[in-house]
């Protein structure tokens, strides 16, 4: 945003964000008029949402495009699974608009699934419900996901990493060009994450969807993606994994962590969060966000 | 004992017990016994409109289930308070409605117990007519949307993510069960609906291993109470409906007592 187009730095965006706290993104919460990449599977303008006074969202961008893995991080709270949920149409945005291409088809593992056992339900009969796979296909998509000895079990016995990895298979039998995973590795321990990561990023190569990965793990994911958003309500700072690494957002919100995780590591503020996790005007300059590059 | 009025109860029972066994089901799946327990309970204010408008008593159950269901999910709107806190409360306030306003209707005093038990044998051919045919229709709906139900009744964000239109799909859930409730009442009146709904699914959880056996293990075993529950009430002189929920009780009890005692931890599929 240029200094010149703040007209009112004292009016409130409609979305509520204050227009003059220096964030590096843009404010344009007439989101719809915004170029949409026409090629990519999922778009999203402007989206702007708020629970119970609280904001979750502010002026949301995001493109998905096709083969690519790109993944949202952000700390607890910073709005990444109400990211997820508007893309897929779960909840309505208060402001804003998600565009989807034509034949979208999504693979969705959620990050929660209580499969408590009232339901009686083998593996097999959930990955074959709503959708017309033939037996062999099912043991295919378990064995993709090393999970071929659970084929009878019932969805209640299972452990969370073997649930994990079956709502990962039912995502595949859908023959999806977006795979969404909200914190797939939940339940499922250290070495295996690895494993997960490893899988989707193979799985990616052999089937050619996008994937939309929601963590707030940092070292393997960063690795294997194809871009980055880091989220805290806001689009702090995106891009490939060495730029968004590199920003200083990213860098305040994961600290140590993230020094560790890349050796590259450059501090200079752009703006920061007060304690409620809202944007703050930083003191001094205004640095360009890496992300703006690429747009 | 195969008197006219014991064939009608017999088959108006029978039918209802193959209505209820999908229906009952889904609500012990989506855990919504209570919920139904509500709307069945303002079924009372709906027998009070009935009597009021002159108008056969199951319309106004009718229209008066679907709207306390439609309150209901409003209601479920708002996160504050546990929709089962407000349920709790709400079926009593709907049951001391119903009671006033039937006590308010002019004429001839009302037969409370009558509605809220049922009278099995004083059901009529007409009565008998409704049952099968509606629930003929319940039931193809139940078979015409039995895969986006069951998706969401196994998760219902996941269905939706994959394209379930879970608004639709939900409210003609709720519309088909206020429809059984309505239909019921006769039989086994507001206060033992639910029962005939849920107790034979209850009964049938520990002995399925897929929800269609499960919906068909219910059905057997609602039928089966049906029979020795009337068998029961002409044999003893007790009354129908709640002879029949007796049966089922007993058979619910036993079942999940093998659940919790017997085959700790193994589902038998």
């Amino acid at each position: 945003m240029a200094p010149s187009d703040r007209v009112a730095p004292t009016a409130p965006e409609p979305c509520g964000h204050h227009p003059d706290h220096a964030c590096a993104h843009r404010h344009g919460t007439t989101g719809a008029t915004l170029q949409v990449d026409p090629t990519a599977l999922i778009s999203a303008r402007g989206l702007c949402i708020s629970r119970h006074g609280r904001e979750l969202l502010m002026d949301v961008d995001i493109d998905i495009r096709e083969r690519e893995i790109l993944t949202l991080i952000g700390l607890n709270g910073a709005g990444k699974t109400t990211l997820v949920r508007v893309l897929l149409g779960l909840e309505k945005p208060d402001r804003g608009t998600v565009y989807r291409r034509k034949d979208l088809r999504i693979g969705y593992v959620p990050q929660r699934f209580d499969s408590d056992a009232a339901i009686p339900m083998t593996v097999e009969r959930f990955l074959m419900l709503g959708s017309s796979v033939s037996a062999d296909s099912i043991g295919e998509a378990l064995a993709h996901v090393d999970a071929r000895s659970v084929r009878n079990q019932q969805l209640g016995e299972l452990s969370g990493g073997e649930l994990q990895r079956v709502l990962l298979a039912r995502a595949l039998l859908r023959r999806p060009n977006l795979l969404v995973l909200d914190e797939p590795v939940q339940g499922v321990d250290y070495t295996g994450e690895a494993d997960l990561y490893n899988l989707i990023a193979r799985l990616r190569d052999e089937a050619g969807f996008g994937v939309l990965l929601v963590s707030h793990d940092l070292h393997i994911v960063m690795a294997r993606s194809d871009r980055v958003i880091c989220l805290n309500r806001h689009v702090c700072c995106s891009g490939v994994p060495e730029t968004v690494a590199q920003h200083p957002a990213y860098g305040r919100l994961f600290g140590a962590e993230a020094a560790r995780a890349f050796a590259v590591y450059r501090h200079h503020h752009d703006h920061s969060h007060d304690l409620a996790g809202m944007p703050q005007p930083a003191p001094g300059e205004a640095v360009a966000d890496p992300a703006r590059g690429e747009k | 004992m195969l008197e006219p009025f014991f064939v009608r109860a017999l088959v108006a029972s029978l039918g209802l017990a193959a209505v209820a066994a999908p229906l009952g089901c889904f609500v012990v799946w989506q855990r919504m016994a209570y919920f139904g327990e509500t709307v069945a309970q303002a079924g009372l204010i709906g027998v009070a409109l009935g009597l009021a408008l002159q108008m056969d008593v199951t319309w106004g159950v009718l229209i008066v289930a679907l709207a306390v269901a439609g309150l209901l999910l409003w209601f479920g709107r708002q996160k504050l308070v546990p929709l089962d806190s407000i349920l709790g409360l709400l079926h009593h306030a709907a049951l001391a409605a119903g009671v006033i306003a039937t006590s308010m209707i002019k004429g001839a005093p009302v037969d409370l117990t009558g509605f809220l038990f049922g009278d099995v044998f004083a059901v009529t051919g007409t009565d008998v007519a409704i049952i099968l045919i509606g629930g003929a229709g319940v039931l193809a709906v139940v078979a015409w949307l039995w895969q986006p139900l069951l998706r969401l009744a196994v998760h219902e964000e996941l269905a939706a993510a994959e394209g379930v239109d879970r608004e639709t799909v939900r409210t003609v859930f709720i519309v088909l069960l206020a429809v059984a409730i309505a239909v019921a009442m006769k039989i086994v009146g507001i206060l033992l609906v639910m029962a005939f709904l849920v107790v034979p699914a209850v009964a049938a959880r520990p002995l399925a291993g897929t929800p269609e056996r499960m919906v068909a293990l219910t059905a057997l075993i609602a039928a089966a109470s049906v029979v020795a529950g009337l068998w029961l009430s002409a044999t003893v002189d007790s009354p129908g409906g709640p002879s029949i929920v007796i049966v089922m009780s007993i058979l619910a009890g036993i079942s999940v007592s093998w659940a919790a005692f017997g085959r700790p931890g193994v589902r038998p599929r």
